[in-house]
């Protein structure tokens, strides 16, 4: 009694509370909205059959209700729904209830009595069930009210002896989902009901119903995710489930098993039928790997994904998975593996021609061979054999995983790996190659394994192929013959698909350079030099050549002996190929010759890196020279900015930060152009030209700031603050100029909030960066704030001019890294002489391939514009599928755009390139900010100002030759 | 109860397929092979065994083909017409097409070849087929009344299925041949836990654990793609169905794949009709085929075309595939004698060969053969051997004993020796036990058929409501009566089954005298009794009656003073037999006195 009392209480307080809520917000707009609830009440009453009365509650569920007629509509329908006698109308005003439940805005504890109450005489299960799931609607809205969860969970399992599955598959769900989960609740004797929710959803794991036991299991898997420590009592149970007749029942299970292994890796379970003992991991690992060879392929797949992330088991259960225990007659035989490395170990190729070849060969004992063993025997063999090709891409990810955590594992799997390149679906081989790649640090390759590895190249698939290239970028290779092999392979590669040219010799400069020793002895082959005679000197331009060169000079760098095996085109070559594929050629300190970039001595570590300081100094030298006189400080931007240009030419991996900061520099001396013009204080009227120069200025910062933000990857708040000031700082600019070549007020009102608007946003936005900002723009426009909303335009317009004179420049912190967005156009390549003949008003489509590097999102962000001759622009969004991710900060665009024009006489070139597309709204500094002040300020601004939408190109624009024909009659 | 007898072939053979099987009163022969290896009487099974005198129709009720191979449907013909049989023949649609072309071919060899008499004809042929019933998939046949069977899919070869065959409750499952891994072109045998009394499985590779299929796919593709890039050229002898068509998929998708020119043949006739069903029966094929089939169905083979024997001395590389596949006659033969003087040349044997063709001889490595008319072949050509087989090795046969939950399970088509492993592992691994009879030879197997009795609602309901919640786990006491009457069995409530026997009721009541010491008046004697009741029995309604007796639930307790001694009482319980449990409890409870009274 004092329970129940107890609660009473509770109720009526939260009751309370919430209505002072709702009588704050609300009472104004009651008065004026018409009553919702009255009009639906009229509806049911006027019914005359529960057909009736569905077609309307159906009608009303399709409009949305506000939240504070919620509660009045919710009485009425429940007043429906004692007098109701059809279960179906009784049905559909609990889904509305569990619906209207869901309203932003509404809190349902005043409703949860009545709610709870008609479950009490409700009959039909169908109903209850409906009853059930809305108070599960409930009970979620209010996470914070753990005695209201605690009643309704002992409702539910009141409810959990009911003869129907549906209304205990809703008690065993509302269990899972409110079912307390700290220990201490259970103190109060209310709690006692409900005290050990695992054991009442574990009581249901033998229910008759397979639907009601796969509930169990989810509810006992949501307890988990939300929090609770779940029994090791639970595992044997659970292990019983895995020989469940239905297969969602064994998949939930194989989870939950999944689930306790995970939370107790280290226990230890008895193996039924013997004295041993084994971890509970492994345990939980052969019951899984088992059902990888179950009757359903839904179960297959979530045993061998499962598979994946059990890093704890013990090695040797590992490795029985890959283990299958050849026989044949009753003989031991080795597999076609275990022969292939015997053969690779003795030195001798297969002969392959023996009949017999894998004549069985010891006697074995019949007694020690276990066909289907308990444990974890071959699971992987059966998973990447199986029928289903979702089963194979699940195995082969699992084993990716096992491997990447057990070097051992690494090593067993590459045969099966390998096989996999041949499976029948794409998808598959992709997938296993790319695991290939990412075990690879932990493997070398056999030589027969590379055979087969390169046989793939052939593949006609590009995808394929270029996976296999970043594969062979980070494989190592064990002989000397293998790195031949690999070149001959891939040479054969590019024979047969010549547009594989990047990628081979990619993979080749990683091949040589990963590889110098077993390079070395190959080059006079590569090379063809003769010790006597001189050998013709081949073709510069050849692909094959410059691939084999790619190979010899990486393995160079760190091999100091080679170059003395050079013949002298050779050298000549290597400056040839140095100048015009730097990227693929490195430096070389060749006898007689400079290093290209030389003045380095080895003995400075890369963190003193010289252009580095180069970099720091130039931009410190800028910071300082404050007070020079305003001619001094143009000119020493204008060289600053000159050699962070070339500086970032020079230096690859410097040429984000360089290129930054020089755009930066670019903007402030644009700025300071702007500002030094002598004539600014002359009337306005007279000097036009000057300020079109002005605004000019202004116009191209403003787009600066935006590539600023929007190309580079790894810009962080602090660079978004400078990069949003100076935006700040030309807007102003504009204002003044505006101010300037305008005659009247009016249109200047208008600038001038939406400039403080702007003014306050920025402040909102960067709070916490205002203290690093002293003396800036900003900083001195905030302390001018109170003045600036009561003044005139004219009076703001001159406290701005001087403000933006005064103000000094801030420092560009720089982030560790920054990389700025780059495009390259692959495909078409503009050099065609041949124009694409289509017929006119017909599409033709025009094959684009492009990398982009360190491109944030390129699903959403990139386009692709064709430009016409006649000026006509068209913007092609490439679809999601169409980008390939090779690598970290790279990405690959295949696509088609459609083109199409009118007929034109004569064949004419179209420009292709790419464009990157930013929306201000989700910049960067909106996904830092607490989320909070954000809404506020979201609210606050004035939707135009939410979201500029502009677009950077990024991509050297490419000609195609196009030529629309006049469609023949 | 169910009798198995592997009939005149099968049991501990591979070669002719036939098992007769009764289960409840049921006949049903599975498969009807031939022997390949003989010429004579023996390649039929001997028909006579099933009914010494009598039609076959009276007696069997159905026959059953697993799937299209000779060794499973060869005598089928000669069973329904020339021995006659008038009764069902069930077989799935893809067997039904293929198999009429494969008996036709059969009949030509031994009849127009060999010039053998009496033997079935082409309309016998037809004629066989018209008693043909099609099944579909998981389909379940009402053969008669009782008798119904349902087919699973099994892989091997198109269409070969798995038979379930059930008779009341009692339930036998026939796999034929069956592949428990998925090659290029079908799928996975595959069955549910349909837990049937006797899984009659095949045991071909009873004792062989195989390879991963991949290795030997991987061999073989290289090995052709070497040779082809050598600029030799491949002969592949195969027989018509089959692994000829996984091959030909095989070979196929790699020319696609790795983009090769390299012309393939494929020896025309019979396979070319037999690949045209291929191409119908997609859903029979594995996932791959089944999914790509709308853009381009994989039996339109692009690279793959029709051989012309003009083409065999075309030079450049080519790919062969050619009937029959022991190299002992016709055309594979004439391309093998064209190709082997060449080394660049490879001919590679997908499967196996018997002692004395030319296709065991090259295998176990000899060199120079001796071919018709005295002349010697010399064989510089490559010889290579790859193995291709679509039956489930042991571990296979193990996963569907796994996957079907069997009671017994019973061993043919395969070798003694082997068997008797495979038996005791079985038996050792799922505790269910394992026969594997001889040719000609009965096994009966017992079973425990669960009878089913109907209940009346009303009753079950009454009784479900009585003690704790029902567990489907937990077997439940029932009071009623059984009524056996007009062969069925009936649960009814005991006043329903007076009613419906015209019966008078009758009640039985068991009355007990227990002495008490007690040397109080009567009625304190009984209050003392009613107090001591109501403290032990705290569930039961216990009362104390105005006319001085008690009553526990429907017990009678009456007290009176012993006519002797004064200070004995006697009680006199009595309770009605339905209340037996309860009223001995109250007896023994009683027997051991009243607790001293303190009070």
């Amino acid at each position: 009694m004092a329970a129940h009392l107890k609660k009473r209480v509770y109720e009526e307080f939260t009751k309370v509370v919430q209505q002072q809520h709702e009588d704050l917000s609300t009472k104004k707009l009651r008065l004026t909205k018409p009553s919702k609830s009255a009009a639906l009440h009229v509806d049911l009453c006027k019914a005359t059959s529960p057909a009736d009365a569905l077609q309307y509650l159906l009608q009303f569920a399709r409009k949305p209700v506000e939240v504070e007629s919620v509660e009045g509509v919710v009485r009425i329908l429940l007043e429906h729904y004692y007098k109701e006698n059809d279960a179906s109308v009784r049905l559909k005003i609990a889904s509305l209830l569990g619906l209207l439940s869901k309203t932003a805005g509404f809190s349902p504890d005043c409703i949860m009595d009545d709610a709870i109450n008609t479950l009490q005489n409700e009959k039909s299960h169908q109903v209850l069930a409906q009853l059930l799931d809305t108070l599960l609607v409930i009970g979620t809205k209010l996470p914070e009210n753990p005695s209201v969860r605690m009643r309704l969970v002992e409702v539910a399992c009141k409810h959990l002896t009911d003869s129907s599955h549906g209304v205990r598959n809703k008690c065993l769900q509302l269990i899972g989902c409110l079912g307390p989960v700290e220990k201490g609740v259970a103190k109060e004797a209310e709690s006692q009901a409900a005290k050990d929710v695992q054991k009442i959803i574990g009581d249901h794991f033998n229910d008759q119903d397979p639907r009601v036991r796969t509930a169990a299991i989810k509810a006992m898997l949501q307890l988990h995710e939300r929090g609770l420590k779940l029994q090791q009592a639970i595992y044997s149970q659970a292990c019983k489930l895995l020989a469940d007749d239905y297969e969602q029942v064994r998949s939930a299970a194989v989870q939950l098993i999944w689930v306790l292994s995970q939370l107790y890796p280290e226990s230890i379970v008895p193996i039924p039928s013997s004295n041993e003992e084994i971890r509970l991991v492994d345990d939980a690992f052969g019951k899984i790997c088992h059902m990888v060879s179950d009757g359903s392929w839904v179960v297959r797949v979530q045993a061998a994904k499962l598979l994946g992330s059990m890093q704890q088991v013990s090695s040797h259960f590992l490795e029985q998975t890959l283990d299958k225990k050849l026989m044949s007659d009753l003989r031991r035989k080795r597999t076609a593996h275990e022969r292939a490395k015997e053969l690779y170990s003795s030195g001798e190729f297969s002969s392959g021609r023996k009949w017999g070849d894998d004549a069985p060969k010891e006697e074995i004992d019949t007694g020690a061979v276990n066909l289907i063993e308990s444990g974890a025997c071959g699971a992987f063999v059966h998973g990447l054999e199986d029928e289903m090709y979702e089963v194979r891409i699940a195995a082969v990810e699992a084993l990716c995983m096992l491997a990447q955590s057990s070097p051992s594992f690494a090593e067993k799997c590459l045969d099966f790996l390998v096989d996999m390149f041949n499976d029948e679906i794409e998808e598959v081989r992709l997938q296993s190659i790319h695991t290939m790649r990412k075990i690879s640090h932990n493997i070398t390759l056999r030589e027969d394994q590379l055979d087969t590895v390169l046989a793939v190249l052939e593949d006609s698939s590009r995808d394929i192929r270029e996976a296999l290239h970043e594969l062979l970028c980070c494989t190592n290779v064990s002989t000397k013959e293998g790195i031949h092999l690999a070149l001959v392979e891939l040479l054969k590669n590019l024979t047969k698909y010549p547009t594989d040219r990047e990628s081979i010799w990619k993979c080749l400069k990683f091949l040589g350079s990963r590889h110098p020793t077993l390079v070395l002895p190959l080059v006079p082959e590569l090379l063809s030099t003769h010790p006597f005679f001189d050998t013709p000197e081949p073709d510069m331009d050849d692909p094959a050549y410059i691939a084999v060169l790619v190979l010899i000079f990486n393995a160079a760098k760190s091999c100091p002996t080679m170059p003395a095996l050079f013949s002298d085109h050779t050298f000549r070559h290597y400056a040839y190929l140095r100048d015009s594929l730097s990227h693929l050629v490195p430096p070389l300190r060749l006898p007689g010759r400079k290093l290209v970039s030389s003045p380095v001595s080895p003995s400075i570590t890369p963190h003193e890196d010289p252009s580095q300081q180069f970099l720091h100094q130039s931009l410190e030298r800028v910071y300082n020279l404050q007070h020079l006189d305003p001619q001094g400080i143009q000119e020493l931007l204008e060289f600053t900015i000159r050699d962070l240009q070339r500086l970032g030419e020079l230096q690859s991996e410097l040429a984000g930060m360089a290129d930054f900061t020089a755009t930066y520099l670019q903007c402030q001396l644009l700025l300071i152009k702007a500002l030094q013009e002598k004539l600014w204080n002359v009337a306005a009227p007279l000097y036009l030209k000057q300020n079109a120069l002005a605004s000019a200025a202004a116009k191209q910062i403003l787009e600066e700031t935006y590539k600023m933000e929007f190309m580079y990857s790894g810009v962080e708040s602090r660079q978004v603050v400078i990069i949003h000031h100076m935006r700040l700082q030309a807007k102003a600019l504009q204002l003044i100029v505006t101010a300037r070549t305008t005659r009247g007020v009016e249109p200047l009102f208008g600038m001038c909030e939406k400039f403080l608007q702007e003014v306050d946003s920025f402040q909102r936005c960067f709070i916490s960066e205002l203290p690093h900002m002293q003396g800036s723009f900003v900083d001195k426009l905030l302390d001018l704030m109170p003045r600036l909303v009561t003044s005139k335009p004219s009076e703001v317009v001159k406290i701005l001019q001087t403000t933006l004179r005064q103000s000094t420049f801030l420092h560009l912190p720089l982030p560790e890294q920054l990389h700025r967005a780059t495009a390259n156009i692959i495909e078409p390549t503009g050099e065609s002489d041949n124009p694409l003949r289509f017929t006119s008003g017909l599409v033709v489509a025009l094959d684009v391939d492009a990398t982009l590097e360190h491109v944030q999102d390129p699903q959403g962000t990139v386009k692709v514009q064709v430009l016409y001759p006649d000026g006509q622009a068209q913007l092609i969004h490439p679809k999601p599928a169409d980008f390939r991710n090779p690598g970290p900060g790279r990405h690959r665009m295949i696509t088609q755009v459609y083109l199409s024009h009118t007929a034109w006489t004569e064949p004419c070139q179209i420009e292709v390139r790419l464009l990157l597309a930013y929306n201000s709204n989700k910049s960067k500094a909106s996904a830092r900010i607490p989320k909070s002040t954000w809404s506020e300020s979201l609210e606050a601004l004035p939707p135009s100002e939410n979201g500029i939408e502009g677009t950077i190109p990024f991509s050297k624009p490419v000609k195609v030759y196009i030529m629309p024909k006049p469609a023949r009659r | 109860l169910l009798a198995f007898s592997s009939c005149p072939g099968a049991g501990q053979d591979v070669g002719r397929s036939c098992i007769l099987v009764s289960i409840a009163g049921k006949n049903v022969m599975l498969d009807c092979g031939m022997h390949m290896g003989y010429n004579d009487d023996r390649r039929f099974p001997d028909f006579s065994y099933i009914t010494q005198n009598g039609r076959l129709t009276d007696f069997l009720d159905c026959v059953i083909i697993s799937h299209f191979h000779l060794d499973h449907c060869g005598a089928l013909p000669y069973f329904s017409e020339m021995v006659g049989y008038d009764g069902p023949i069930y077989m799935t649609h893809p067997t039904k097409a293929i198999c009429p072309i494969l008996l036709e071919d059969y009949r030509k060899i031994t009849v127009d070849k060999k010039g053998e008499t009496n033997f079935f004809t082409s309309q016998m042929i037809k004629d066989c087929m018209k008693k043909v019933v099609a099944v579909h998939l998981h389909q379940t046949v009402q053969v008669d009344e009782e008798l119904e069977i349902k087919a699973y899919y099994a892989g091997h070869v198109l269409g070969a299925a798995m038979f379930q065959i059930k008779v009341g409750c009692e339930s036998v499952v026939y796999t034929g041949d069956y592949n428990m891994t998925p090659d290029r072109h079908l799928g996975a045998a595959w069955i549910d836990k349909c837990r049937p009394d006797l899984l009659i499985s095949e045991s071909t590779y009873a004792t062989t654990i195989r390879d991963s299929k991949r290795c030997r796919e991987r061999d073989f593709l290289k090995k052709v793609h070497e040779t082809v890039e050598r600029g030799g050229k491949v002969l592949i002898p195969v027989f018509a169905l089959g692994r000829a068509q996984e091959l030909c998929i095989l070979l196929e998708t790699f020319w696609e794949r790795m983009n090769l020119k390299a012309p393939i043949y494929f020896s025309t006739g019979l396979t070319e009709k037999a690949n045209h069903y291929y191409k119908l029966f997609i859903t029979w094929t594995n996932q791959k085929i089944r999914k790509t089939f709308v853009q381009r169905n994989m039996f339109e083979f692009k690279h793959i075309k029709a051989f012309d024997r003009a083409f065999a001395d075309n030079p450049g590389p080519m790919v062969v595939f050619a009937t029959p596949g022991m190299l002992h006659a016709g055309q594979s033969l004439q391309i093998f004698r064209k190709w082997a003087g060449n080394e660049k040349n490879m001919v590679i044997m997908p499967g196996y060969c018997v002692q004395g063709t030319v296709g065991h001889k090259i295998l176990s490595g000899q060199r120079k053969l001796e071919m018709e008319g005295r002349q010697i072949l010399e064989v510089k050509m490559q010889v290579e051997y790859m193995s291709f087989s679509a039956h489930a090795d042991a571990k296979g046969i193990m996963q569907l004993i796994r996957q079907a939950e069997p009671r017994n399970v019973l061993l043919v088509h395969g070798e003694a020796k082997k068997m008797e492993f495979l038996k005791q592992k079985i038996e050792q691994e799922f505790h269910v036990s394992c026969y594997m009879p001889a040719n000609g030879e009965t096994t009966t197997i017992f079973t425990n058929p669960s009878i089913p009795v109907d209940i009346s609602l009303g009753l079950l309901k009454r009784e479900a409501a009585i003690g704790p919640v029902p567990d489907a786990k937990k077997p439940k006491l029932m009071h009623g009566t059984l009524l056996m009457k007009d062969n069925s069995f009936r649960l009814v409530s005991p006043e329903q089954a007076l009613k419906e026997l015209g019966l008078a009721e009758h009640q039985l009541r068991f009355t007990c005298r227990v002495h008490i010491q007690d040397p109080r008046k009567e009625h304190e004697t009984v209050l003392r009794v009613y107090n001591h009741l109501k403290g032990v029995l705290k569930d039961y309604s216990v009362q104390h009656l105005p006319d001085g007796s008690i009553t526990v639930e429907s017990i009678l307790i009456q007290a009176t003073a012993h006519s002797e001694d004064q200070g004995t009482k006697v009680l006199l319980v009595s309770w009605t037999y339905q209340d037996e449990e309860l009223g001995s409890y109250l007896t023994s409870l009683l027997k051991k006195g009243l607790p001293q009274s303190t009070s």
